[in-house]
């Protein structure tokens, strides 16, 4: 069947990916690289570039970027800086509407005086205008358009700006990886990093460690070339992708793919919630309000922005570490790769107090890519269960879902103060109840924040974004077998399972430094 | 001391893993053998099709049901 995309961005970075999946799986990558882009642009015309010849080059960056990237650049999405030219339009432009009045306040309220009359009409010079925007405000005939750059609405954070050269620059200082720039550039100029080749590596080395143990001793395998079983993790908001194959059919797919077993990410989410209720109950009282801490994104907002609000942050590890460090307690050899929407997810891993946990993580788009790059037809594949984790897990993947199974559990014993939520959709959101916070001016004494809107399924590396994505992950979730938090995780050991951190050590400018470290390593 | 393993994957899940596990925890308990068993939940042991795969220490893979339970810690008490 084709694979549908939104977009033709998303399909064209999906195209490279693929190609790349595939050689990495053949083990001939080297000598497969430099014919990838004549496949993925075949030529003779361009798609939508001046020729191509630069379509195909900046094709070499994207494979450069499924290959990991700049090791020296510490954060996960990197601007293609030959990609990003076609926004050359200006911020502002002076429309038709322009009645060249008398008052031209326009002239008045610029504050470089890039606004003179010609022709009756206004004109912006555009190499003085540092796109202030008082034109646009000055104007009574609203005749100023802001045709700001896509990338840089995106970014609720204010992370991104552009340089003299007209091209997209993030600023470290705050980039929180949600990836909105990954998801809206028009060209497709900016991309997260892939690790889609190393996990290809472990799928392969398991194999064959699988198969030389099986060849020598088939009982015993106490030491020596013990089997390395590679764990795929797999987010809740995955019943809202590949929506053409049941779950069931997907996770046959990713067990093709050579993973050993799929285990659910909402797993660890009941771990959580169950943790995080009791430390509500525990600290609220002192701190006041208590925030959630699963979205990375989130996380990283208040280390940058609001680093004196940690104290309030929950000392939980997200569901993805919990379950992680879940399986490697019961499989200390395992490797631990996650799939998700989330490009932040990439960064949350390498973190000093949580590196060593999940191994790797792939995006939805990676993992469609990957599939595919085996001709693994999901739809035509047996069932294959998953199953672990409650309803109230399962719908973490959605905004509000984190905040319905820690009501749930706190109804059912009660801290000293009443449960008083406010569910933050959107980091804009989330930056207004931190202000607020910041301020003491929050009457709610939790706060859950997710950085995109409508939850982890609004994640920037999801494969579809729409209002249908809701309906699947409750629909995913009340066809879970066990009925709450405790039931799911009734079998396990957890007390082996180490899941507070110290958000304390982890200061904005050493995780950078951390980041460096470990890509130069 | 035994390790018994008993699969709690997806597979074994759906087939009432967690009731095997459970049954085997409440014996262990009320003959009080937790100095000869220990009772690990352990992420798929490869023999979906034969859930529920129990596995002592690194012996062979086999299935099992909550009604053998009982028979099952006898043999493995004797063995």
């Amino acid at each position: 069947m084709m694979r549908k995309f939104e977009n033709h961005v998303q399909e064209m970075k999906y195209e490279v990916l693929k190609e790349v999946s595939r050689a990495a799986f053949q083990g001939n990558l080297e000598e497969a690289i430099p014919s990838i882009p004549f496949r993925t642009d075949p030529g003779p015309s361009p798609r939508i570039r001046c020729c191509i010849h630069k379509e195909r080059v900046i094709t070499m960056d994207r494979i450069r970027l499924a290959l990991g990237g700049d090791k020296k650049n510490p954060n996960i999405i990197e601007v293609i800086d030959e990609a990003c030219d076609e926004c050359t339009i200006n911020r502002f432009i002076i429309t038709e509407a322009c009645r060249g009045c008398l008052a031209h306040r326009c002239t008045g309220a610029c504050p470089v005086n890039a606004i003179s009359i010609i022709g009756f009409k206004a004109v912006i010079d555009q190499e003085k205008c540092i796109e202030c925007g008082k034109c646009k405000e000055s104007c009574p005939y609203n005749a100023v358009a802001d045709v700001m750059r896509p990338c840089r609405r995106a970014c609720e954070v204010g992370a991104l700006s552009i340089d003299e050269q007209k091209k997209a620059v993030i600023d470290e200082e705050k980039c929180i990886r949600c990836g909105a720039c990954v998801y809206q550039c028009p060209f497709g100029a900016i991309m997260d990093k892939s690790s889609i080749n190393d996990v290809i590596k472990i799928l392969k080395e398991s194999k064959v460690s699988k198969t030389s143990q099986n060849a020598n001793e088939p009982t015993k395998s106490k030491n020596g070339n013990k089997e390395m079983k590679v764990y795929a993790i797999i987010a809740p908001s995955i019943s809202s992708q590949f929506t053409y194959a049941s779950i069931g059919q997907v996770i046959g797919g990713i067990k093709t793919l050579g993973f050993h077993d799929v285990i659910e990410v909402a797993l660890g989410a009941d771990m959580v919630a169950l943790e995080e209720a009791r430390e509500y109950r525990k600290v609220v009282g002192d701190i006041g309000t208590m925030t959630s801490s699963c979205c990375p994104a989130f996380v990283d907002h208040v280390y940058k922005v609001y680093p004196e609000l940690k104290k309030h942050l929950s000392s939980l590890v997200s569901p993805m570490i919990a379950i992680s460090r879940l399986i490697k307690s019961m499989d200390p050899e395992g490797k631990v790769v996650f799939v998700g929407p989330c490009t932040a997810k990439k960064e949350e891993i390498q973190k000093k107090d949580l590196k060593g946990s999940t191994d790797f993580v792939l995006t939805f788009e990676e993992l469609a890519a990957m599939l595919d790059s085996q001709d693994i037809a999901l739809d035509q594949l047996e069932e294959s269960p998953l199953d672990n984790a409650s309803f109230y897990g399962r719908i973490f993947a959605r905004s509000g879902g984190l905040t319905k199974a820690l009501g749930k559990l706190l109804e059912e014993e009660p801290g000293e103060s009443p449960f008083n939520p406010i569910t933050c959709d959107g980091i804009l959101e989330c930056d207004k109840a931190l202000k607020r916070l910041k301020f003491r001016r929050l009457e709610h004494n939790f706060i859950e924040g997710m950085a995109c809107k409508g939850g982890c399924i609004g994640g920037a590396a999801s494969l579809s974004h729409g209002p249908k994505d809701k309906s699947a992950v409750d629909k995913y979730g009340k066809m879970a077998l066990e009925p709450n938090q405790q039931e799911s995780l009734r079998v396990f050991d957890l007390q082996s399972v180490e899941y507070h951190r110290d958000h304390q050590i982890n200061a904005a400018q050493s995780i950078l430094k951390d980041a460096v470290s470990v890509n130069t390593e | 001391m035994k390790t018994i393993n008993v699969c709690v994957g997806s597979a074994c899940h759906l087939k009432g893993a967690y009731q095997v596990v459970n049954r085997l925890q409440k014996i262990v308990e009320e003959k009080k053998l937790e100095e000869t068993f220990v009772i690990k939940a352990a992420f798929c042991l490869g023999h979906c099709t034969n859930a529920v795969s129990v596995k002592v220490d690194d012996g062979e893979v086999f299935p099992l049901t909550e009604h053998e339970v009982e028979s099952f810690l006898e043999n493995q008490l004797q063995g």
